[in-house]
């Protein structure tokens, strides 16, 4: 899988994108703290979470003796620069084309 | 007793993997002939010894816009070359970040697997939501640019392929 594979993957998931909603929210979460805001067992928030840090898209990092949870928008943001941006520059585009294609036949 | 979380909000982490080795990594984010290649495309000047001075200067576009000549000024904490690099920085934009102070930025570069170095970015802005916003990406669109997932996408593109992204405010 490529780290695409794992980004797309990851945000196939309702859960997942809940938690990054929590994270975009409020950043530096525990497991416990996550857990709390979904119906679901720790095991299947904690497979999500693996899920999500696979992709890039959760870091953790030890604070004292905590383990919090960081939103990482940098993958999105990859997928942005070299997918969304190619599609919507064309588009875009497209649409001038057609604009003055309009204009000369008029 | 409660809990203060403050500091778990205002703390942010911004990690990418390049393709790269960590010594170019580390020249890419320390000299002024890499880091006015990608991002906001300042030079970047380093007395890489605690203590010792950190600026970025301006590019001759960003001056016709009206920023000063040094954007950024801040101070080295730590410089473990290719490792770890600590330094503190204040933006010189305008009023208001001028008043928001100084925040604190580490840079982590640990070698991985298959030729990929893991680059993490932990920007503590603590007190300073005005800078968050900026260096998060939240003030994409008004001018500000998108911040660090736009700087080490754009790093990223510089390294792996020799040509960056480019700025789009």
């Amino acid at each position: 899988m490529t780290d695409d594979d794992r980004v797309f993957k990851a945000l196939a998931d309702p859960t997942r994108r809940f938690l990054l909603d929590q994270l975009f929210e409020r950043d530096g979460r525990t497991l416990t703290e996550l857990e709390s805001q979904v119906d679901m067992t720790r095991i299947g928030v904690m497979k999500h979470l693996r899920v999500l840090e696979d992709a890039g898209l959760v870091v953790t990092r030890r604070q004292g003796r905590e383990k919090l949870h960081f939103l990482n928008p940098v993958p999105i943001r990859l997928i942005h620069d070299r997918w969304i941006d190619k599609y919507t520059e064309r588009q875009v585009s497209a649409l001038l084309e057609l604009k003055s294609e309009l204009e000369d036949t008029a | 007793m409660t809990t203060d979380t403050t500091n778990y909000q205002t703390v942010q982490v911004h990690r990418v993997w390049i393709r790269a080795t960590p010594e170019a990594i580390w020249d890419a984010i320390t000299k002024p002939e890499w880091t006015e290649r990608y991002g906001y495309s300042g030079r970047a000047e380093f007395d890489l010894r605690p203590g010792g001075a950190y600026r970025s200067l301006a590019t001759a576009e960003q001056k016709q816009h009206g920023l000063p000549d040094v954007v950024v000024d801040g101070e080295v904490i730590e410089a473990d070359p290719p490792r770890r690099l600590v330094h503190t920085m204040r933006m010189l934009v305008d009023d208001e970040t001028i008043e928001a102070g100084f925040t604190r930025l580490t840079y982590e570069i640990e070698p991985g697997e298959g030729g990929a170095t893991r680059l993490t970015v932990i920007h503590d802005v603590s007190d300073a939501p005005q800078i968050a916003a900026v260096v998060g990406g939240g003030a994409a669109g008004t001018g500000a640019g998108g911040g660090w997932p736009f700087i080490l996408s754009d790093l990223k593109s510089l390294l792996e392929t020799g040509e960056a992204l480019g700025y789009q405010p």
